[in-house]
């Protein structure tokens, strides 16, 4: 069932108009915690994104991605069966392990109910079945059993919250409503253990959380956005995006870095610019990614190299689409500064219905 | 030596003289070679069919955790979902749901997309609209042969029945289920548009990777209520293919009967063969060819015959099966597969079975022939005139009179898995015994019969009863096929009769209200029964409520009807059979159908476990009753306890008595326009009688049809035997020529034969018949249908079936006889000496 990629449009591209009945994303709007790290669930979509580095025993490095999606379809919003799809929660989990050749990923959907999948409100609590990510102790400990890998892994911050753009209201497009509401959480100390290969191996390491939610983000021109986070070395986070129209052009372009000692500057669209330094062409898809970047962020130039080419993850069965996350360096004059992770959305298909 | 002795053997059986004879076996064993290969083949692509769709309902499902009656609640779908062996839990309401103005129900099933996409990805929703609206409550996704079968496409409306109101439904796109037809849409919106809140009627389960499915299955099922069950798909497809098994046990008896007519009518070509070569025979074995050579020889040439026919047969069986599933569908007009066009699976080996079984007919029907052609002495034989005696050896009344208490013994037996095959063998039995009695018995009867007057008439009665044995050759096809002629129409009247009273004692009220007739979602609410109760000229009204109970995993639910009856005189609504019980106090009275009790094995006095309302009910069989209509089964209980153990308070039917004077037709109307169109059904009982007639009247037609071809193999034979005795009587023929008879005297003297042999033949094969018709009723279809009946002999029509068997078995052997005497009678007499 196709399904999914409509919800995904829902989630990402949204109509050139904000749908009735949804809240509109508005500036001005203090974030309050732990509030705003439960569920939003009058708003269209909201999603909990971890990724990060990890490094096992033996010195063996992993990119390692979890993504829980939420969206709110209102197409049964007064049915009242227990099974109504009020919420529609997807996530997607990958490992990436050079040595593999290629991303290990896998997926679920599902609607609300029945305590068997939630996103609840008042802190993070999302799950679905042996899916969850949750906030405990002020940690987030997520719990993934896969297809080929499972992660018990444990998030906990080193550095105060980072809220993006103006105070957590941040433009996603030249109109004021094309806009979200997003905190980070970079420098996260990782721990706990991956099975893999049949064997369970204790990690450790170091991810950025990124936590989102809107009614509508994309203009209606928008095909899709490269994005990055990067934690460098020096403790200072890097997080830059823009907006891509179809013929590639930068509709819309973002950032903010935070530096070590905590200054964020917050980056406008014309601070920005991504600029592809080497393509890499998917065989199971046939989608060209800019997998190298060379990313100038304000007076930043940083060069991003994949930890490996492929980190294609196909999504068409849970939120309908294919995009490029994987593990990248930040690098500049052959010295690594910093370690993240580059998003490319939009590459297989636009990003609309 | 063999082959091209035996090609041209087998030449001579199909050429002159034997020609017609020949010609009709290959005939016979095609057709019966033909029924049975085509039953085999609808057969299968019905069973292909049932377990596709038994399959793809379910998807690629490990375990199908399944509520035998009514659904379960829901809330046991968390419940299985979070156990560790459960690796996806897939919650289904699957719906008949009413469709108005329409009969056969729709499958509908509410399923949560997310759940059956991961058990099964196959299983597409497709549609080129927005795909949320796969989760909009008021789409739905028809699969090919619903959306044939609705003239529905993508865009349109489908208009569904809920309760006694409509609910329109957009068609959202397809739903890739083969088989027939089938409905899907959200669950939610299901639940909410049907009424079925906080209930479904499966889960589908995949398992953790690892886990042995019926491990998992008693673990699951140690935390589920008995109410609930935990099955392996395969039992569900099980259960599919028994729904064809009744018709294609009929089906396959008459293919049987077509075999064995066939067999016997080898049996008596080969046997006059013996006769009428049996000098030339006994020249082969003076040549030196030995006792089992000839034997073997004659055995092989049968075959050949019979496999010229198992060929053919099977060719017009593979044509005949493409018609039947062209014109009904593979379950013949059950309408079990509406709207799909199912493929023929040829298997070879199947193919050649039939063939063969063609061949070995052909061959036991020679085996006695050829075994006495091989017995007898080659001196004794070159002699002309010892024709009668080879014919002599054919009856033995010993053997004839084992055959028939053995076929008396098997009728007692029971049924082997269902089904009545000691029935089959016993009927069997009692025709060979029958036709290995025949030459005893024509003896029998011609020496009882008194001998004519008339020189003529005299002539051909004493040439009969000199040659009795003869006579009876030509007559045991006919035997056959009016004793099984005989025994269908008193089986068929029988039924019909009871049907009648059956119907008269179950239709007691003025005016019958149905709301979608057993579907999930068509019913009459409290608020509907109170209208019902109100409308003008009404005096009563009884409500009934059906539901379908699953009470063995192997077998389709039975149906729990909850009426309204007095249980000290439940006999007023019931047409009970039997005794029946005054149940205790505390005590839950339940009256079974006897499908039902055969089915499970349940007397009266004996105690029911029965799922109602999500829990085990305890119930003693109060009575057992006669019904036609749900072949499954059928338990009644008093609504009101119904009403208190289930908390449904729903029900689809109502009988409704009239105050004196009140027109039903205005009732009728008044009820059709107080709710939407096409929401209630309403019949006058008169109505549902002539209707309940007519269907049954159809559903027997063809066996009308095959009794008269059974009658016109029977002649058939008559008349290719009369024609090769006249061959074979030239001389005496010529003889009588010589003496001054004129050809037309012959003819009369043939004529009168012929209607002499009918009449024995009328007389035994009525006796076989009456009693064949005897196990028909109280074996064969009490065992296969369950259903019992009164026996009912159609005197009328027996009598005019008689007086014509012997006015066209006259005209027969006048026929046939002319064209043999067409030779010049000089030269028969020449040919002699």
């Amino acid at each position: 069932m196709r399904l999914l990629v409509v919800c995904f449009a829902l989630l990402w591209a949204c109509g050139s108009v904000v749908a009735d009945g949804y809240p509109m994303v508005q500036s001005g709007r203090e974030l309050r915690f732990p509030d705003d790290h439960g569920s939003h669930p009058a708003y269209r979509t909201e999603w909990w994104y971890l990724t990060g580095w990890i490094r096992d025993g033996e010195g063996k490095e992993y990119g390692v991605q979890i993504t829980f999606f939420r969206n709110r379809p209102r197409v049964a919003e007064d049915n009242p069966s227990a099974f109504a799809p009020k919420q529609l929660l997807f996530a997607h989990a990958a490992l990436a392990s050079p040595g593999h050749g290629r991303l290990r990923h896998d997926q679920r959907a599902a609607r609300t109910g029945f305590g068997l999948v939630q996103a609840a409100q008042g802190d993070t609590d999302v799950r679905i079945g042996d899916w969850s990510l949750q906030r405990t102790d002020g940690d987030f400990v997520a719990r993934i059993a896969a297809r080929e890998f499972r992660l018990e892994l444990r998030f906990r911050p080193t550095q105060p919250l980072l809220l993006q753009g103006d105070g957590g209201y941040s433009r996603k497009g030249a109109q004021a409503r094309q806009a979200s509401y997003y905190y980070s959480l970079p420098h996260l100390a990782v721990s706990g253990s991956i099975s893999v290969d049949g064997a369970t191996r204790q990690v450790s390491g170091t991810a950025w959380m990124d936590h989102e939610w809107s009614s509508e983000i994309l203009a209606p021109e928008a095909s899709g956005w490269d994005w990055v986070g990067v934690n460098l070395k020096d403790g200072a986070a890097l997080m830059a995006f823009r907006i891509r129209d179809q013929q590639g052009g930068t509709l819309w372009a973002g950032g903010a870095l935070r530096s070590r000692n905590g200054e964020t500057r917050i980056l406008a669209p014309g601070e920005v610019h991504f600029e592809a330094r080497r393509r890499w062409r998917s065989p199971r898809s046939g989608a060209t990614y800019p997998v190298a970047m060379r990313l100038r962020a304000g007076d930043l130039v940083l060069d991003l190299e994949p930890l490996m080419d492929d980190q294609e993850l196909d999504a068409r069965r849970s939120t309908g689409t294919i995009y490029w996350e994987g593990a990248v360096r930040a690098v500049r004059d052959g010295a690594e500064l910093g370690r993240g992770y580059l998003e490319l959305t939009g590459y297989w298909k636009r990003l609309r219905l | 030596m063999a082959l091209p002795f035996l090609s041209r053997e087998f030449l001579h059986i199909l050429g002159t003289g034997q020609g017609g004879r020949g010609l009709l076996s290959v005939a016979a064993i095609a057709l019966g070679v033909a029924l049975g290969y085509a039953i085999h083949l609808i057969h299968a692509v019905a069973v292909y069919e049932m377990e596709q769709a038994a399959r793809s309902l379910t998807g690629e499902a490990d375990l199908v955790v399944q509520s035998l009656q009514g659904g379960m609640d829901e809330s046991w779908y968390p419940v299985v979902a979070r156990r560790p062996e459960v690796a996806v839990a897939s919650p289904v309401l699957e719906l008949e749901a009413k469709v108005p103005g329409r009969t056969e129900k729709l499958k509908l099933l509410g399923m949560d997309v997310f759940r059956a996409d991961a058990l099964q990805p196959a299983f597409f929703l497709g549609g080129t609209g927005d795909a949320l609206d796969r989760l909009r409550p008021d789409r739905i996704f028809l699969n090919p042969a619903s959306a044939a079968w609705l003239d529905a496409r993508e865009g349109g409306e489908v208009i569904l029945q809920s309760g006694l109101s409509l609910v329109k439904l957009r068609v959202a796109g397809t739903v890739n289920i083969p088989g027939p037809p089938v409905a899907a849409m959200d669950i939610a919106g299901a639940q909410a548009q049907f009424g079925q809140l906080g209930r479904i009627t499966r889960i589908d389960l995949r398992l953790v990777p690892g886990i042995a499915a019926q491990r998992a299955a008693q673990s699951l099922q140690s935390v589920l209520p008995e109410g609930i069950r935990v099955e392996v798909p395969e039992a569900r497809a099980a259960q599919a293919a028994g729904f064809s098994r009744a018709y294609r046990v009929n089906l396959n008896v008459l293919a049987l009967v077509a075999l064995f007519a066939g067999g016997l009518l080898v049996f008596s070509s080969q046997a006059l063969a013996v006769v009428r070569r049996r000098s030339q025979w006994a020249l082969l074995r003076a040549l030196g060819v030995r006792r089992n050579e000839l034997a073997w020889l004659l055995v092989m040439q049968a075959a050949a015959v019979g496999a010229l026919g198992g060929v053919l047969g099977v060719m017009l069986g593979y044509w005949l099966a493409q018609a039947a599933l062209d014109l009904f569908g593979p379950d013949l007009g059950a309408a079990f597969f509406r709207g799909i066009a199912p493929q023929l699976a040829v298997a070879p080996g199947a193919a050649v079975f039939f063939a063969l079984l063609g061949a070995a007919a052909a061959a036991l029907g020679s085996l006695s022939p050829a075994l006495e052609a091989a017995r007898a002495a080659p001196a004794r034989a070159l002699h002309a005139g010892d024709d009668e005696r080879a014919f002599a050896r054919f009856g033995s009344p010993r053997a004839g009179a084992a055959l028939i208490v053995l076929g008396g013994v098997a009728a007692w037996l029971p049924p082997v898995a269902g089904l009545p095959v000691f029935g089959y063998i016993a009927v069997a039995l009692l025709l060979i015994g029958a036709i290995v009695l025949l030459p005893w018995l024509s003896r029998a009867v011609f020496a009882l019969l008194p001998m004519p007057g008339a020189p003529l008439a005299g002539l051909s009665f004493a040439q009969l009863r000199a040659a009795p044995s003869r006579a009876s050759l030509s007559l045991a096809p006919l035997v056959a096929s009016i004793a099984v002629a005989a025994a269908m129409a008193v089986m068929v009247s029988s039924f019909r009769y009871s049907l009648e009273a059956w119907l008269d004692r179950v239709l007691p009220a003025d005016l019958y209200v149905r709301a979608g007739g057993g579907g999930d979602t068509a019913y009459f609410t409290t608020d509907a029964e109170r209208l019902l109760r109100g409308m003008a000229g009404v005096e009563r009204v009884e409500f009934a409520r059906s539901v379908a109970v699953s009470l063995s995993p192997g077998r389709p639910p039975v149906m729990l009807l909850a009426r309204q009856l007095d249980p000290a005189a439940p006999g007023a609504r019931l047409p009970l059979i039997g005794e029946s019980l005054r149940p205790g106090a505390g005590q839950l009275p339940l009256w079974v159908s006897e499908v039902a009790a055969d089915l499970y094995g349940w007397g009266v006095g004996g105690t029911i476990r029965l799922p109602i309302g999500g829990r085990m009910v305890e119930g003693v069989v109060a009575g057992i009753w006669r019904d036609y209509a749900r072949s499954q089964g059928a338990i009644v209980m008093e609504r009101e306890a119904y009403r208190n153990l289930s908390g449904d308070e729903r029900a689809n039917e109502a009988a409704l008595w009239l105050r004196p004077g009140t027109d039903p037709g205005a009732v009728a109307r008044a009820l059709a326009a107080a709710f939407p169109a096409g929401a209630l059904e309403t019949a006058l009982p008169g109505e549902l009688r002539r209707i309940s007639l007519a269907v049954f009247d159809r559903t027997f037609a063809a066996t009308y049809v095959l009794e008269g071809a059974a009658i016109a193999v029977g002649l058939a034979g008559l008349s290719a035997s009369f024609a090769a005795q006249v061959a074979a009587r030239r001389r005496e023929f010529g003889m009588l020529r010589h003496l001054g008879v004129t050809r037309r005297q012959i003819g009369f003297m043939l004529a009168c034969q012929g209607a002499l042999l009918a009449l024995v033949a009328l007389i035994v094969g009525l006796v076989l018949g009456s009693v064949i018709s005897l196990i028909l009723i109280y074996v064969i279809n009490r065992q296969s249908f369950h259903w019992s009946m009164d026996p009912a002999v159609p005197w009328a029509a027996l009598a005019a079936f008689a007086l014509a068997t012997v006015v066209l078995a006259a005209a027969t052997a006048w026929v046939s006889g002319r064209q043999a005497m067409r030779r010049e009678a000089v030269l028969a007499v020449k040919e002699d000496w």
